[in-house]
């Protein structure tokens, strides 16, 4: 990558250091209330799309 | 092929919307909170995602609606920030420039929310500048100024400015105090 002349030092340093930061909480675990919630949301639309088509059969 | 339901790749996004609130709010707890929020909106308005696009930007945008809708309601209200408390940064750059993430990171939360976001969706999260700038509603112009001061503050705040470790002119300067007096203008 060419050095912009004008591009001071340490940007660099601060893009790293700003990806590092971005990636920790990136790899953090997944809280579980998340994917329950996923589930509770899906749970609901399913029993609301059987209530609206009137019959299971 | 059979049309996969969208909502399906909702969990694939959850790690980058949590790293994208805790930067927003520099406090987990109401990060977490706020992609709750964010995943039920995006749930029940699943039909207003088009297909083909980019679903982690779309999911930025409403979660970054949620968080300024959020902080206009509370605008009276202190910040609640981990540990943001430190006046000045006392900790120089090791010899090989590497910076103290811990440092870092308070420097990281002092600068203003739009210059944080900006800087994490354009350096952090690989977004380009005309992305970055749909998702916030603004000119790209506005984003790029945005990370330049964010930049600029952080190299201040971490002192990467001093000595030889990055040759500032004066003109230079006088951009970062002029960035911060518009900044405060905001």
């Amino acid at each position: 990558m060419a050095q912009n002349k004008q591009r001071p030092k340490g940007q660099d340093t601060i893009d790293e250091n700003l990806k590092r930061v971005y990636q920790d909480t990136l790899e953090e675990e997944v809280p579980d209330r998340f994917r329950a919630l996923l589930d509770q949301l899906k749970a609901q639309d399913a029993a609301q799309s059987r209530q609206s088509n009137g019959d299971e059969t | 092929m059979n049309h996969p339901d969208p909502r399906d790749a909702l969990v694939d996004h959850l790690p980058a919307m949590r790293a994208f609130a805790t930067s927003l709010t520099r406090n987990s707890a109401t990060a977490d909170d706020m992609v709750q929020d964010t995943l039920v909106k995006a749930w029940t308005n699943i039909d207003k995602f088009e297909a083909g696009t980019n679903m982690r930007a779309w999911l930025f945008t409403i979660l970054r609606n949620t968080y300024y809708s959020n902080r206009r309601k509370a605008k009276r209200e202190v910040a609640d920030v981990d540990g943001v408390h430190t006046e000045s940064l006392s900790q120089k750059p090791d010899h090989d420039g590497r910076l103290h993430m811990s440092d870092f990171r308070e420097a990281f939360a002092k600068l203003p929310d739009e210059q944080r976001e900006a800087l994490i969706l354009v350096g952090a999260s690989g977004f380009a500048y005309e992305e970055a700038a749909d998702m916030c509603g603004v000119a790209v112009g506005t984003i790029k100024s945005r990370v330049n001061r964010g930049r600029k503050r952080l190299a201040e705040l971490m002192h990467l400015d001093d000595e030889e470790t990055m040759e500032l002119t004066d003109s230079a300067t006088m951009a970062v105090v002029n960035a911060r007096t518009n900044g405060a203008m905001r």
